[in-house]
């Protein structure tokens, strides 16, 4: 799988749970924390769902901005984490 | 002598030095009193005079800081408003402080239009962010400098409006004046000994009391304050503290309880840290076991405040051993003392409601004379108000403070009060509920989680999902219930009234 296919659950999961449904504030290089949608309980909630959709554990040290703060971060990580 | 005359200080005396880093970015005290007075200009030509509210809804930034001492050198009263507020909620904070300016990241805009569709809002809106139509902050901060006129304040001037939650929903603004203000800085940076080579971390938000305090004793006593947005990536944070040689962290318990979670700490380099200030919720003992152990050269000081004082106490840490549960003595140039229901002193060990006296003590709730008049009451000296806080506390012989509870039915969540009412007012809206009772229940990262019991109504069906999307919809992050538990009936007494506390212990 490349990374393109990981994006569409990542997305469809923050749309959901953190935009209501409304995907127009979404783009798959927003900065997810300055832009409102990921705040400390929202970073959690997304690593659970990592976890469980994709199979993979998240150390502590994982959960930083580089990996996680926008779509496009977020799935090459799980893409690095995969292989 | 007036708040701002803190940053005048520090920019006299050291003007170099960095006041704040954001982002890897320091500003150094001349910057920030220079932006600041390009600001103040503004605001005048704006219009805004002496005692005009200036609100400012933004994450934790330099610009935050700088809106704040330009507002202040105005003459205007400065606003914080956590930038997780919902339309709803900021339209009302604009109307009820009657605000002359208002200061919002491009990023909020959406929000803000819906806020200011349903107010009549007189007031001038600058953006700050490049992608902004209108008035920009950053064209404002490119002008040349200029010192903004005298506005003429004296120090029992407001200086801030800081609203917090009330048991009634709707929250209430506190007034606070330049002489609180200025003499609780100097309180709490004296008892916890700031030097000027002091580095602290602030992940608290600027638009909570607390993180805004770290700001106004930097500028007080000249150290540098290293402004995190969040704690929500908190090894990139935790980072930060061998990067600049942090030596304070004020946190609270949800903090502490992550920094934690770290241990044995590999990678970060933690050998700097001089003290963790604790405040919000008690932290709890084998948390404060494990952090004397972990990080045996940081001192920890267990404090308790609320808004309309800032600050009540502090454990001195030499006694936290002996104490672990108390939260000390009275801060200096304050008093505090118990009172049982008739007012009526407290003995050692009698429960009551906390009386706290002193310069620290605010001037009232902005436009709630009823409200004023339940917390502030006539004292010992004729004339003199004394804040009843509404927290329950005992006292040890030695005159210790131990935290019991809450008169009302507040309770704190992530270290923020949380208004019930506030969360099952949003609950109703919908037409499918029929009966809610919010309460806090003990949870290990949040102090107390928000659990919202729920009664449909008849015929109607109702899930969990639905429910979080309305609280997430209307009310800011915080105050979404973590727990939703659907029911067929509360308890209730033969009155009618829900027994709130059998919720609370069903949890």
């Amino acid at each position: 799988m490349d990374d393109a296919s990981f994006r569409e659950p990542i997305r469809a999961f923050i749309v959901d749970n953190f935009l209501l449904g409304s995907a127009a504030e979404l783009e798959d290089n927003t900065e997810l924390m300055e832009a409102g949608i990921l705040d400390s309980t929202g970073v959690i909630e997304l690593v659970a769902f990592l976890e469980a959709t994709f199979g993979v554990s998240i150390g502590d040290e994982e959960i930083v901005s580089k990996n996680l703060n926008s779509v496009n971060y977020i799935a090459s990580f799980i893409v690095q984490k995969s292989s | 002598m007036l708040l701002h005359d803190y940053l005048r200080g520090a920019a006299a005396r050291v003007p170099e030095k960095a006041g704040v880093i954001v982002g890897g970015q320091a500003y150094n005290f001349r910057t920030i009193d220079e932006e600041s007075d390009r600001l103040a200009c503004e605001f005048q030509r704006l219009g805004v005079v002496r005692g005009d509210r200036v609100a400012a809804m933004l994450e934790n930034s330099v610009e935050l800081v700088i809106v704040l001492w330009g507002a202040l050198k105005a003459g205007a009263v400065f606003i914080p408003i956590s930038p997780g507020v919902k339309a709803d909620k900021l339209g009302f904070l604009l109307t009820d402080s009657g605000a002359a300016a208002f200061v919002a990241h491009v990023s909020l805009r959406r929000r803000v239009d819906e806020a200011l569709e349903q107010v009549s809002y007189p007031g001038a809106t600058i953006w700050v962010g490049e992608d902004a139509t209108g008035p920009r902050l950053s064209d404002i901060l490119a002008q040349p400098h200029r010192a903004p006129a005298d506005p003429g304040l004296i120090d029992q001037d407001l200086c801030l409006i800081i609203y917090t939650s009330g048991s009634t929903g709707s929250p209430k603004g506190v007034m606070l004046t330049h002489r609180n203000i200025y003499n609780n800085v100097w309180s709490i940076s004296t008892y916890l000994k700031n030097q000027p080579d002091d580095v602290i971390l602030c992940v608290l938000p600027l638009s909570f009391d607390y993180g805004l305090f770290q700001v106004l004793t930097g500028a007080r006593v000249g150290f540098t304050v290293v402004i995190e947005r969040s704690f929500a990536y908190p090894y990139d944070v935790l980072k930060r503290i061998g990067e600049h040689r942090v030596t304070g962290l004020p946190g609270v318990p949800t903090i502490f309880a992550k920094l934690l979670e770290f241990a044995p700490f590999e990678g970060l380099d933690l050998s700097s840290l001089r003290y963790f200030s604790n405040t919000a919720a008690p932290l709890p003992a084998a948390h404060i076991l494990a952090l004397r152990k972990l990080i045996p050269q940081a001192t920890i000081f267990s404090m308790f405040g609320l808004t309309e004082c800032t600050r009540v106490s502090y454990l001195d840490p030499s006694r936290l051993e002996a104490k672990i549960t108390s939260v000390g003595r009275a801060m200096p140039n304050s008093e505090t003392y118990i009172v049982d229901e008739r007012g009526l002193r407290c003995g050692p060990r009698e429960i009551g409601e906390l009386v706290v006296r002193g310069t620290s003590v605010m001037r009232g709730y902005w436009r709630r004379p009823e409200e004023t008049a339940k917390a502030l009451r006539e004292g010992d000296i004729p004339g003199e108000k004394v804040l009843f806080t509404g927290d329950l506390f005992w006292k040890d012989e030695d005159g210790d403070l131990y935290f019991v509870g809450r008169r009302d039915d507040v309770f704190k969540c992530r270290g923020e009060k949380v208004s019930p009412r506030e969360v099952e007012a949003c609950l109703f809206e919908l037409d499918s509920v029929a009966e809610v009772a919010v309460v806090g229940v003990p949870h290990p990262t949040d102090g107390m989680a928000i659990k919202a019991h729920v009664v449909p109504r008849e015929g109607h069906n109702i899930s969990e999902d639905q429910l979080r999307k309305q609280c997430m919809r209307r009310l800011e992050p915080l105050l979404v219930p973590r727990f939703f538990e659907l029911s067929t009936a509360l308890p209730k007494t033969d009155s009618g009234k829900i027994i709130k506390t059998a919720l609370r212990q069903k949890g």
